[in-house]
C-alpha cells in the first residue's frame, strides 16, 4: 500500500510541477466557463424544459473536454517515464506492476476530478444569478458527477493503456484521441442509421455514450451502465498491466 | 569464502533481436566484495546489470541475488539491491531531498527512517548544500551524486553501479571513488566501468568482459601478476655502453636485458630478473661502485590497461 500511495502522490506532484498541468486545468476552466455562460444565456428569461445539468451537457463541451482532456492528461503516465528513463529506476524498486498501473491511473483520475471540482460552485452561482430557475435537485448533481467520474475513468484508463504502448507522448495522445473519438462517434449510429425493428437499432441505442451521459444528467442512474463503464475501465487497466508485464516476458 | 554468495550467475545468456549481448556468463560475487565489471563499449556490462536488477529478463541461464532468483523472486531481489543505471535517469522536476524521500518511501522505508536515511545519504554524497534545489537545475556531477544517493538510501545488500563516475570532474571522481571504497566496507558492490585506474583503485576483483564473454576474472593484483613477465626493472643510466653490457651479462640474477640509447649519454636498460628477485638495490649499488649516473629506477609492471588491451584485442583478432 505504501508504494502505491507514494506513487500516486508523485503522479500528482508531476502534474503540478509541469507547465502542462496548469494548461490542462486552465483549458478545463475555460471550456466549462464557456458552457456555463452559454447555459445562462439560453436560460435567460424563459423557463427551462429540462434539468439544468442536462442543459449544461447539451452544449457539448463535456465531450470536447473528455475527448481532448483524457489524451493530454494520460499521455505522460508511462510514455514520459520510458522516454526519460525513469521507468528503469521505477521498475527496479520493490513495487509490483499492478501497483504502478493503479497508481498511474489513480493519479490521472484524481487530477481529472480536481479539474472538475470548480463546477461544484456552478449551482450556487446559478442560484444567485437567476431568480426564475427552478431549484436544482441535489440528486441530479450527484448522478451527473457519477457520469463525469465513470466516463472519465474509462477514457483515462484507455489513455494509460495507450501511453504504456509507446515512449512518445504525442503518439500516446493520438492513440487515445482516436480510440476515444471512435467510441464517441458510435453514439451517432442510432441517429444516422434509420431505426428498424431489428436488433441493430437496439444495439446502437445501447452503445450510445451520448444517451448514457444524458441519462446521468437527468438524474437517472442505470446500474447496467455503471457496471458497463466500470468494466470497460477495468479491461483497459488489465490490458495496461499486461503491457507493463510484457517487458518481463522472455 | 562465504557460503551464500551475494550474486550467483550461471550460464546467463541474453539475446536481443538480431544480436546476442551476453553468452553464457558464469560468475559469483561474495559478501563484502567490490567487483569491477570491465569491458569495452558494447561488451554487455549494462545488459548484465539490467538482468541482475530485474529490469530485463535473461534469455536463458539463472541469476540469483542473495539466494533469490531474479526472475521468479523479482520483488525479493529488488528489495535487496540499489541500482544506478548508466543514464542516471531522475525526475528533473523534483527537489533533491523530495526526490530521495520519494525513492526511500517507494522502497518501503518508514517515514521516520526515510528521513534519517535521506539525511545520511545527503551528507555521504555531499548533497546537503543543494538538498532544496530542483534536480533539473543541478550540474551533471551533482545529478550523478543524487543517483548514487538513491542507490544507497535503503541500505541494500548489493549496490549495482553502472559507470558511476561518468561526467564527473577529477575532484568529484576522487570523492566518489573514496565513497565507493567506504561503502565497500559494509556493502557488496558491483561496478561497471571502462576507466581502468578506477578498477585498480576501488575494486578487489575484476571481471573483464568482452563481446559478452568473460575473458579474465581474478583479483586485480593477480591479474597484473599473471600477465607481467616477472618484475621487470627499468633503469636510466649514463655510462659507457660496454660497461653496462658487461655488468648485466655477468649479473647472475639478470635473466634477460635490453639496452636502448636515450637522450644525452643515457641508456635505458630494461632488466628482467629471475622470478621473485628485486633488482633495484643491486643496480643502485652497481651504479654507486662504478660511478655511473643513475637518474631513473622503476618497476616496469604491466598495468591493467595493458592487460585489458591485450585480452580484448587478442579476442578481436580471433573473431576476425
Ligand atoms: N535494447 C536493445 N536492443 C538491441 N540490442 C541491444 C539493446 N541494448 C543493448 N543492445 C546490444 O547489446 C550489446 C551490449 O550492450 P550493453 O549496453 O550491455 O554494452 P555495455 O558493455 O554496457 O557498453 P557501454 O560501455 O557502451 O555502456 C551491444 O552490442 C548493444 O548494441
Ligand atoms: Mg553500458
Amino acid at each position: 500500500m505504501q508504494p502505491y500511495l507514494t506513487l500516486v502522490r508523485r503522479e500528482l506532484t508531476g502534474y503540478f510541477n509541469s507547465f502542462l498541468g496548469y494548461v490542462i486545468i486552465a483549458s478545463f476552466q475555460l471550456l466549462l466557463g464557456l458552457s456555463f455562460v452559454l447555459l445562462l444565456k439560453s436560460a435567460d428569461g424563459q423557463p427551462l424544459d429540462m434539468p439544468v445539468t442536462e442543459k449544461f451537457f447539451m452544449t457539448g463541451f463535456f465531450w470536447l473536454i473528455l475527448l481532448l482532456g483524457a489524451p493530454v492528461i494520460t499521455m505522460r503516465t508511462f510514455a514520459l517515464e520510458k522516454f526519460s528513463g525513469t521507468f528503469e529506476t521505477l521498475m527496479t524498486t520493490p513495487v509490483s506492476d499492478l501497483q504502478v498501473v493503479l497508481a498511474k491511473f489513480t493519479g490521472s483520475l484524481l487530477f481529472y476530478l480536481l479539474a472538475w471540482l470548480p463546477t461544484l460552485a456552478y449551482p450556487y452561482l446559478l442560484r444567485y444569478n437567476s431568480i426564475n430557475l427552478p431549484p436544482i435537485d441535489p440528486g441530479t448533481i450527484v448522478s451527473t458527477f457519477l457520469g463525469i467520474f465513470l466516463f472519465g475513468a474509462f477514457y483515462l484508463a484507455m489513455g494509460c493503456f495507450a501511453s504504456s504502448l509507446t515512449r512518445a507522448q504525442v503518439v500516446a495522445a493520438m492513440i487515445t484521441f482516436a480510440l476515444g473519438l471512435g467510441l464517441f462517434l458510435l453514439s451517432f449510429l442510432s441517429i444516422i442509421v434509420p431505426a428498424t425493428p431489428g436488433w441493430q437499432s437496439k444495439l446502437y441505442a445501447h452503445i450510445s455514450m451520448v444517451e448514457h451521459m444524458r441519462d446521468f444528467t437527468r438524474g437517472m442512474v442505470d446500474t447496467r451502465f455503471v457496471v458497463f463503464y466500470l468494466s470497460l475501465t477495468l479491461i483497459f487497466l488489465f490490458l495496461t498491466l499486461k503491457v507493463v508485464e510484457s517487458r518481463r516476458w522472455k | 569464502m562465504n557460503p551464500t554468495p551475494v550474486i550467483e550467475v550461471e550460464n546467463l545468456t541474453k539475446r536481443y533481436p538480431g544480436r546476442t549481448a551476453i553468452h553464457g556468463l558464469t560468475f559469483s560475487v561474495g559478501k563484502g566484495e567490490i567487483v569491477g565489471l570491465l569491458g569495452p563499449n558494447g561488451a554487455g556490462k549494462s545488459t548484465t546489470m539490467r538482468i541482475l536488477s530485474c529490469y530485463l529478463p535473461a534469455t536463458s541461464g539463472t541469476a540469483r541475488v542473495a539466494g533469490h532468483d531474479v526472475f521468479t523472486e523479482s520483488e525479493e531481489v529488488r528489495r535487496r539491491i540499489g541500482y544506478l543505471p548508466e543514464s542516471n535517469p531522475l525526475h528533473l522536476d523534483m527537489r533533491v531531498r523530495e526526490y530521495l524521500k520519494f525513492r526511500a518511501r517507494l522502497k518501503g522505508l518508514s517515514i521516520g527512517r526515510s528521513r534519517d536515511r535521506v539525511d545520511r545519504v545527503l551528507e555521504q554524497c555531499g548533497l546537503t548544500d543543494v538538498s532544496r534545489k530542483v534536480i533539473g537545475q543541478l550540474s551533471k556531477g551533482f545529478r550523478q551524486r543524487v543517483g548514487l544517493a538513491d542507490a544507497l538510501v535503503h541500505e541494500p545488500d548489493l549496490i549495482i553501479l553502472d559507470e558511476p563516475t561518468i561526467g564527473l570532474d577529477p575532484h568529484q571522481i576522487r570523492s566518489v571513488r573514496q565513497l565507493i571504497k567506504d561503502l565497500g566496507k559494509l556493502h557488496t558492490i558491483l561496478i561497471s566501468t571502462h576507466i581502468l585506474p578506477e578498477v585498480e583503485m576501488t575494486c578487489s576483483r575484476v571481471l573483464i568482459l568482452h563481446e559478452g564473454r568473460i575473458v579474465a576474472a581474478d583479483t586485480t593484483a593477480k591479474l597484473v601478476d599473471s600477465l607481467s613477465t616477472g618484475d621487470q626493472v627499468i633503469a636510466e643510466i649514463a655510462a659507457p655502453l660496454e660497461q653496462l653490457r658487461h655488468a648485466w651479462e655477468h649479473a647472475p640474477e639478470v635473466e634477460h636485458f635490453d639496452i636502448a640509447p636515450c637522450d644525452g649519454d643515457y641508456f635505458r636498460c630494461a632488466l628482467t630478473p629471475r622470478p621473485g628477485v628485486d633488482l633495484r638495490p643491486q643496480i643502485f649499488t652497481l651504479a654507486k661502485d662504478n660511478n655511473w649516473r643513475l637518474r631513473e629506477l622503476t618497476h616496469g609492471r604491466h598495468s591493467l590497461e595493458e592487460i585489458f588491451v591485450h585480452l580484448t584485442r587478442k579476442d578481436r583478432e580471433e573473431n576476425l
